[in-house]
């Protein structure tokens, strides 16, 4: 009997030291620093680094301390061909439901965040997930998932809880790898794939909840669930649009069968309050996205908002609707970023949200009450004008028509699902915005509408300019805006910014630049060709770093 | 020039649904779009339903015709109360009727839908009629409305006179406009930008657009110029009138540089326009022989 509970008591402990050694609850709750273990380094969604290693006295002597590129498929799969470019050889671990011949032999394009913790850092691009050693950038292992099909537009990265990490695949699979060796533990099927469902979104890891959406373009509804990180079983589910009668929402559809049918998918993280368990996160366009049919008619809940869900019991808290019926794949999904901040000269909890629409919001975070709305993008013309909530009034002239109607922002939004940043040091909210143009045709015209994005044809036209773009969360008004040169322009990508008093993003022509995130006065830049995700940094062995990737390879910048 | 439009299109919609979630391709020179199109990218990474057999299709659209299209729609889209049948979860799920056939047999009587007394051997070729439409959130129309002309060629006249007659003369320049685009789409979209706003179909845009120039003068108040090849905040990279090229290094404003945008005309009136403007100068234009 003694022996017997001192044996259960050592598992115990085992299993605890186990779970401790790796990613902990503890380390996902600290302001970002050291490491970048989650999506937006930490739970705000700020991208604010309290590291100032790297300064603006020094950041002109940045240097490049590595970089490498990544090679996808299935390639080094039982040891086959060794890496070109500092791969090792290492032999690729090969899983998935699929031939993988959907997916071919595409080239790498980085949009991930990459998780550091301790010394390795973690990515994934669609059906691929890597290991790489931060010291150095040799591959550890590289892991492929030989897909069904689905949309492959990208993977916003890995999501990691104690060893293991999580993946989700363009073929909804929630994957789970030993963080170690990239063996595969387990996957589970998290979206019906027949439905054309596909899933993109970096997992959000919060306590023993494991986050996951989902991406679809025909008129599938959206939903957020939370899986065991053990075992992937389906903890819950909450779906953005309403399901059957006497579901909340449902009096702003024409029917229960287009709302049932309604859009409204999940798929880019969002952020996490640990004080009120809120998950804070946007949700994606009604569907169809461009017409109208009549079981549309209303605001169309919960799509193109912004929601706070109770991760313990999946129940929606509060939420704000961004555009309420959409009819422009304004997806309100953007990452939306946590500021405890002064409002009207008191202490506030806000929440501040710059949408793909063109407009930009502070709520309160506790209630999801409205507190500014401002227009970041001049050119945005689909509104006309805020109501008594804020929110911007569809212009019913500026939908689709047949004779064409002249739109801005064009499909690829202001804004999209490139990660804002804030920093507490100027109190300003930094996005990438562009004032582009295009031409909307409905081609649509059965009054039964279109399914999903189809029944328009979008002719892009030009843009007048793309920025960075700093606003201030207490007016909603633009403090200050960098124009990139050109004739035109095109949405730039991520931001970070650090207590180094350093703004860091990359620009439109390849340049990854360092600004002052006061003014935006340019203090550091070189020439990378293609810079695909945001920023980061983090402290390995004492030394401030900053990574980023540019198209298939990884760059480290660091002070000598 | 319809075969090249046809070819060209799935290829231009390939781009074009990458560039909607992700704006790391090349600044846009021209005719990006956002998400849309014909049945290229994305649409075909899912699964869609083997070719059924010719002969159980035309059996299953002969029952559908008779039992299930009032209610759901001749096209399977939707009709009289019933559902859009492609999108649905338990259609797509199904392979053969095999999940098709209770529903069919049994009714949703709380839905509303009644009983049907249909052998499993009819439903399995209503199944393949209903499995033999492509399904997909990307298909542009399949009613393509007959013409986009509704504007007032006489108020386009005069919006031209106001607005355009400075540069452009249907005398001149413009002179056979209105003939030269198959697609009165696709003159619209080129008055807008040149060069820009692809789509439409039929014949594309003839295009003289002069380049964009750059005049850069340094401190000491040397002047370079040439076709503007590429700028940023570093640097600035042009022809110059022999065809040599040139990089010169930037500092913030030193040297100073001016740009010339021939198309800037055109760019200052999109935050301008009415939607009607815009019909009414096509009306117009179109007139222009």
């Amino acid at each position: 009997m003694t022996n017997w509970k001192a044996l259960l008591l050592t598992a115990t402990l085992a299993t605890g030291i186990a779970a401790a050694q790796g990613m902990t609850q503890e380390q996902l709750l600290k302001p970002l620093g050291d490491d970048w273990p989650t999506y937006s380094g930490d739970y705000s969604g700020q991208r604010y680094s309290r590291l100032k290693q790297i300064n603006q006295s020094n950041v002109k002597n940045l240097t490049l301390a590595w970089s490498t590129r990544f090679t996808a498929g299935a390639g080094n799969a039982g040891g086959g061909r060794g890496g070109r470019f500092g791969g090792g050889g290492v032999p690729t671990i090969v899983g998935g439901e699929g031939t993988g011949d959907a997916a071919g032999g595409g080239g790498v394009n980085i949009r991930a965040s990459v998780l550091k913790v301790d010394g390795t850092l973690y990515f994934a691009t669609p059906d691929n997930a890597w290991a790489v050693d931060a010291r150095d950038g040799h591959e550890l292992w590289h892991y492929f998932w030989k897909t069904k099909g689905g949309t492959h537009i990208g993977n916003r990265g890995l999501g990691m809880w104690g060893n293991w990490l999580y993946m989700e695949t363009p073929d909804d699979y929630l994957v789970c790898l030993d963080a170690k060796t990239g063996k595969e533990r387990w996957h589970v099927e998290i979206a019906n794939f027949n439905q054309q469902y596909f899933s993109t979104m970096a997992p959000i890891v919060v306590g023993n909840h494991i986050l996951v959406g989902t991406g679809d373009d025909l008129d599938e509804p959206g939903f957020l669930q939370s899986r065991d990180p053990e075992t992937g079983a389906l903890q819950w589910k909450w779906y953005t649009v309403p399901q059957q009668k006497g579901d909340p929402g449902l009096e702003t559809w024409g029917d229960l069968d287009t709302a049932r049918h309604g859009g409204g998918n999940v798929w880019i993280p969002g952020a996490y309050d640990p004080e009120t368990h809120l998950y804070i996160f946007g949700t994606g366009n009604p569907s169809p996205a461009y017409t109208n049919p009549p079981g549309r008619n209303g605001d169309n809940l919960y799509t193109c908002s912004i929601v706070a869900v109770d991760v313990d019991t999946g129940k929606m808290k509060w939420y704000y609707q961004t555009s309420p019926h959409d009819t422009h794949d304004s997806d309100s999904t953007e990452t939306p970023i946590l500021v405890d901040g002064t409002f009207n000269g008191k202490p506030r909890k806000m929440v501040l949200h710059a949408s793909r629409n063109g407009y930009y919001f502070t709520l309160d975070r506790l209630t999801g009450e409205h507190l500014v709305t401002g227009k970041y993008s001049d050119a945005v013309n689909w509104a006309k004008g805020l109501n008594a909530n804020g929110q911007p009034e569809r212009n019913p002239e500026k939908d689709s028509t047949v004779a064409g109607s002249l739109v801005s922002p064009n499909n690829g939004g202001a804004t999209n699902w490139p990660p804002p940043a804030y920093s507490p040091d100027t109190g300003l909210f930094y996005v990438p915005s562009n004032d582009a143009y295009a031409m909307y045709y409905l081609t649509e015209t059965d009054p039964r509408g279109a399914m999903g994005l189809g029944g328009k044809e979008e002719d892009g036209l030009v843009s007048l300019g793309s920025y960075l773009t700093a606003i201030d969360y207490k007016t909603g008004k633009v403090a200050w805006r960098h124009r990139y040169p050109g004739t035109s322009g095109n949405l730039a990508n991520g931001i970070l910014t650090t207590a180094g008093k350093l703004l860091f993003a990359g620009d439109i022509a390849g340049n990854l630049v360092a600004y002052d995130p006061a003014n935006g006065r340019i203090l550091w830049h070189t020439h990378l060709g293609n810079v695909s995700n945001a920023p980061e940094t983090y402290v390995l062995d004492g030394h401030q770093y900053l990574l980023v990737a540019a198209g298939d390879a990884l760059y480290s910048f660091t002070l000598y | 020039m319809l075969k090249t439009t046809r070819v060209f299109l799935p290829l231009l919609f390939g781009a074009t649904l990458i560039l909607a979630q992700a704006p790391q391709s090349p600044p846009p020179q021209a005719g990006r779009g956002g998400r849309g199109g014909g049945g290229g990218g994305f649409a075909n990474a899912y699964p869609q339903h083997a070719a059924g057999d010719p002969a159980a299709i035309d059996r299953g659209k002969a029952i559908y015709g008779v039992q299930c299209a009032f209610c759901h729609g001749s096209d399977a889209r939707g009709g009289e109360g019933g559902p859009n049948l492609l999108r649905s979860e338990l259609v797509l799920n199904d392979q053969k009727g095999e999940l098709i056939a209770p529903v069919v047999q049994n009714g949703r009587i709380d839905a509303g839908m009644p009983k049907f007394p249909l052998t499993n051997a009819q439903i399995e070729d209503i199944a393949a009629f209903v499995h033999s439409f492509r399904v997909g959130g990307y298909d542009i129309s399949r009613n393509r409305p007959p013409t986009i002309l509704v504007g007032d060629a006489k108020a386009g006249q005069s919006y031209f006179q106001q607005k355009c007659a400075s540069c452009h003369s249907v005398t001149g320049d413009l002179k056979g406009i209105g003939l030269k685009f198959e697609d009165p789409k696709q003159l619209q979209n080129y008055f807008l930008i040149p060069g820009g706003g692809r789509g439409g179909f039929g014949g594309g845009a003839p295009s003289n657009i002069p380049p964009t120039t750059v005049t850069v003068t340094s401190a000491s108040g040397q002047k370079l110029e040439g076709r503007l090849n590429r700028i940023d905040d570093f640097i600035v990279i042009f022809t110059q009138a022999d065809g040599t090229q040139r990089s010169v290094r930037r500092d913030g404003d030193t040297p100073k540089i001016e740009i010339h945008d021939p198309l800037k005309p055109h760019k200052d009136l999109l935050p301008e326009y009415t939607d009607k403007n815009i019909h009414d100068l096509t009306a117009y234009l179109v007139t222009v022989k």
